[in-house]
């Protein structure tokens, strides 16, 4: 098969919520398609496919990105987190995870992975984010239920006990 | 003593949500899946003259291209006829399950192709050859009424969908002696729903237990059941319809789609499960939408701006089709009085079949632009008489003496309109007060000496909520002591399981954790109606009730058998029956539940009736009405044209809350529906009906950063006695005023320009333009 062949396969190597997988994929693949469809990893969800609503947002290499908006094949060596990969273990939330839940900052839950992943990055940037830092963080995850509201007491929740952690 | 409800309970929903574990229904996967792609209409209306689909027959990994000849032969009727009964229409418009010789809007599916994956159908749906003879369009709901308009199906003799009046009292003599009368005329426009998961179906077909299983992002399974067995000709044990997770509704997807039939037809065909994920591009054109409404409106008010009557004339855009009914217009009909005292009133409503998708309820179902039109009206009746705007309506709120207050206003069933509870004046005032409604004119003149212009305005509401007649729960102990609730409601994140178990954990042992709760699936309950209309609270939340009660008095009459002891003595704490205060011996549910699941041969104690199973459906046929009152402040940019909405008090209603903080999302939830409703959120067509706001960047959905920095949400309880525990519905409550009280707060803030707002959405243009005509930047 040529390069130009869509359905043309490559293997490619990713480690994702730090496990390796090797895999053919065909090379028009969205990376959003193969964490889902391949991997089973369901919990990055596909709103739009057109990079506006936010709800595929991953981690790659540590910032944020749209995997609707990208290849499988672009994945290839690289090293992504994605909502199953935030709780250090099944018994446990990580602290945006339980600030979200404390704050009532879900309703439908579909948008909140890719709210989830948005935050991970802005906390981990700054900690200790003012309102309009967070809303405009979150300006690019569309969430149709709750208003936001909740969700910007969420981070500045999570915020204020990763601090306390961090500084205990 | 309450131990659950009324409290901040941690959502059952959080958990699996949280953690990526939640199943939506494109999370579902089934070895040997095959995948659906549609051929959609790429015109508005146009006569099919030809379509070649051998070139996609042939392409490697699809095993099936279905046109309308290929389905009719498998189907009982290749209709969905899914409308509400009404004496009101003119037209039957019923939905073709893939269309005949005519498409009459862009998006309606013409071809399905099942395939190996979702990639391969898309390229067949690229292969396809279709010849369309285009034929005129019908693009607006006005024009669409005129004579000689062309008809937006070929062969209708007009363009009315349906037809009908609404109202009651003498309006020609109100009019004729009246001292003031106002006219004015509103053309409103909502949207696209868009929840954040498109609709989407997977079905398969279970050989061993020969059934069909459906799983649909739907409001309405049991409906969406009910259909399919109708078109597939099967008895209902042979099918099961579930909605899994559910990623938001809004409304449309209460709807009965053409998809649903081609992917279960698929699965039962093929005996291999299908799939069908709905993108967001069909989610613009193929799932129903709420659009245009125009009303032309008179106001009749004597000296001291008491309302005399109220008439007029409604042309609503109906759509290509009849998806669900004359509900919208109807909606918005019974809706405009009912704040306030009216003696007489009278609307003409005109359904206009247009070249666009069907209209069906999108979360306020009508009533937002009821609600815009009335407190437009006032707003202008305030205006010309030189009176504060909400004093002209303090002086025509329903007065809390007068409740119950029966309107002659009807439901589309028949029932009549009965204002149920509440203190509107009240209400009105605590939202005013919070806001600083006197205070704010210092403050404006402030900002305007400083050329700012700020603006604040107010609308009221009351929603009829908990649409019966009734929704079914079952409440089972299992014997291993757990309790299993299950439910005709459908979630879609209004936190409907939650909802359910804190209404039965009330009555038995108030652990939330010994609870599950299945809702939307017909394999769990026989009987359901599903999720809109602000009802499942009241209508579940009634029947979850009275099942929990019935199950209480049992466990507690089986353990005064076991205990030999009086069942008044005994209460359930946790998950054991024990004596009330301390002491005594205790049982576990289990054992409760062990005693009456029977031993063959033995004696069920006390010789009461087996099982721990209580099944309700309580009839509620009165809606309950909840109402409120939203106060907006604004800031207009009067050179951008752009609107900052930087204040919003809502004072609201409906009546006891079981939850607060989730009533609360509610109603923030809806209030940023509604400002994007009043800024934002626009589906634009061309002239020949062609979508041209078919992406999210170009089609706004509100984001963090246009939400107001200052929400201030007040509370008010006024229980109702149409159900037991005193709720009312509350899930589109936030929505309903809010372009209202938004707009009035534009034309508050342009006031020195003479600037009246009678068109929602404002867009920057709109305001630029509305000063441009008054010589601003002349």
């Amino acid at each position: 098969m040529s390069d130009s062949d869509p359905t043309a396969a490559r293997m490619i190597e990713v480690v994702v919520n730090g496990r390796s997988y090797r895999r053919a994929v065909p090379v028009r693949l969205s990376l959003a398609d193969f964490l889902r469809h391949e991997l089973g990893l369901t919990g990055t969800h596909v709103g739009c496919e057109h990079g506006v609503c936010g709800a595929c947002t991953i981690l790659f290499d540590g910032r944020s990105v749209r995997s609707c908006l990208m290849l499988a094949v672009q994945a290839h060596g690289h090293d992504l987190t994605t909502i199953e990969g935030l709780a250090p273990a099944p018994d446990r939330l990580h602290p945006i995870q339980q600030a979200m839940r404390d704050e009532h900052g879900l309703q439908c839950g579909f948008c909140t992975p890719g709210m989830l992943m948005t935050l991970v990055e802005l906390l981990a940037m700054n900690p200790d984010p003012s309102d309009e830092e967070i809303r405009l963080a979150i300006s690019g995850n569309l969430c149709r239920c709750t208003g936001y509201d909740g969700i910007i007491r969420a981070a500045r929740l999570a915020a204020a006990r990763l601090r306390a952690d961090a500084s205990s | 003593m309450t131990r659950v409800v009324g409290t901040n309970v941690e959502r059952l929903e959080d958990r699996a949500l949280l953690r990526g574990e939640a199943r939506f229904v494109d999370d579902i996967a089934a070895p040997g899946m095959l995948h659906v792609a549609f051929l959609r209409s790429s015109q508005a209306h146009a006569r099919i003259a030809a379509i070649d689909i051998e070139r996609a027959r042939a392409m490697p990994g699809v095993h099936a291209v279905w046109t309308i000849d290929d389905v009719s032969p498998h189907l009982t009727d290749i209709l969905l006829k899914v409308a509400l009964p009404s004496p009101a229409y003119r037209l039957t418009l019923h939905r073709p399950v893939l269309a005949q010789s005519e498409v009459v809007h862009v998006g309606e599916p013409i071809a399905a192709i099942i395939a190996v994956d979702r990639y391969v159908a898309e390229d067949a749906v690229a292969a396809i050859a279709i010849d369309y003879e285009p034929l005129p369009t019908v693009g607006d709901c006005r024009a669409a009424l005129a004579d000689d308009a062309p008809r937006a199906h070929q062969n209708a003799p007009h363009n009315i969908a349906a037809q009908f009046d609404m109202g009651y009292g003498d309006t020609t003599a109100a009019f004729a002696t009246a001292p003031h009368v106002f006219r004015q005329t509103f053309f409103q426009h909502r949207g696209v729903s868009h929840p954040m998961e498109c609709r989407g179906i997977v079905a398969t077909y279970d050989a061993l237990d020969e059934r069909l299983n459906v799983w649909s992002s739907t409001q309405t399974p049991h409906a969406a059941k009910r259909y399919l067995c109708e078109l597939l000709g099967l008895d209902e044990d042979r099918l099961r319809v579930a909605a899994p997770d559910v990623g938001g509704g809004f409304g449309p997807k209460l709807v009965f789609y053409p998809e649903e039939v081609i992917v279960a037809l698929a699965a039962l065909r093929l005996r291999r499960p299908v799939k069908w994920i709905e993108d967001r591009f069909e989610h613009f054109v193929s799932t129903t939408q709420e659009r245009d409404q125009v009303w032309d409106m008179e106001i009749a008010v004597d000296r001291d701006a008491r309302i005399l009557g109220l008439r007029g004339r409604l042309i609503h855009d109906h759509g290509a089709y009849t998806a669900r009914g004359v509900n919208v217009p109807y909606g918005s009909a019974a809706a405009l009085t009912l704040p306030y005292v009216v003696p007489a009133y009278h609307l003409d409503i005109v359904l206009a079949v247009t070249n666009k998708v069907a209209v069906t309820p999108i979360r306020g179902a009508g009533q937002p632009q009821a609600v815009f039109v009335m407190e437009r009206l006032l707003d202008k009746v305030a205006r010309e008489l030189g009176l504060d705007s909400a004093e002209v309506r303090r002086r025509n709120l329903v007065p809390h003496a007068a409740m119950p207050y029966a309107t002659p206003l009807t439901t589309r069933g028949g029932m009549q309109v009965v204002l149920d509870s509440g203190d509107y004046p009240a209400c009105q005032a605590a939202a005013l007060a919070r806001a600083g409604w006197t205070a704010f004119r210092s403050r404006q003149e402030l900002r305007r000496a400083e050329g700012r212009h700020i603006g604040m305005g107010l609308a009221n509401y009351v929603e009829g909520t908990g649409r019966g007649p009734f929704e079914p729960v079952s409440v089972r102990i299992a014997e291993n002591g757990r309790i299993h609730i299950a439910s005709g409601a459908a979630a879609m994140g209004q936190s409907t399981k939650t909802m359910l178990a804190q209404v039965v954990a009330e009555e038995l042992g108030g652990d939330m954790s010994n609870i599950s709760v299945v809702t939307g699936d017909s394999a769990a309950i026989a009987l359901g109606i599903g999720g809109f209309n602000s009802r499942q609270a009241v209508m579940a939340g009634a029947s979850a009730h009275a099942a929990a009660c019935k199950i209480r008095d049992k466990v507690l009459l089986v353990a005064s058998h076991l205990l030999d002891t009086g069942a008044q003595a005994l209460e359930i704490d946790g998950r054991f029956v024990a004596f009330k205060g301390e002491g005594g011996p205790r049982l576990s549910l289990a054992e409760v539940a062990r005693a009456v699941a029977g031993l063959p041969g033995y004696f069920l104690p006390g010789g009461i009736a087996p099982g721990l199973e209580a099944t309700e459906k309580i009839i509620i046929n009165d809606m309950t009405y909840a109402n409120g009152t939203a106060v907006a402040e604004v800031e207009v940019d009067i050179e951008t044209g752009r609107v900052s909405v930087e204040r919003v008090v809502f004072a609201h209603d409906c009546g006891r809350m079981l939850h607060p903080k989730i009533v609360e999302g509610q109603i923030i939830g809806g209030i940023a529906h509604g400002i994007g409703n009043a800024l934002y959120e626009w589906m634009g067509f061309d002239e020949n009906a062609q979508p041209i706001t078919a992406t999210l960047a170009d089609y706004l959905i509100m984001s963090a950063t246009e939400m107001p920095h200052a929400l201030d949400i007040i509370h008010l309880e006024s229980p109702t006695n149409l159900n037991a525990l005193g709720i009312k519905g509350v899930g589109e409550s936030g929505v309903i005023p809010m372009a209202a009280a938004i707009a009035a707060a534009v034309e508050d803030a342009l006031s020195p320009f003479g600037i009246v707002i009678d068109k929602v959405p404002m867009t920057p243009h709109d305001i630029v333009s509305l000063l441009q005509a008054r010589g601003q930047f002349a």
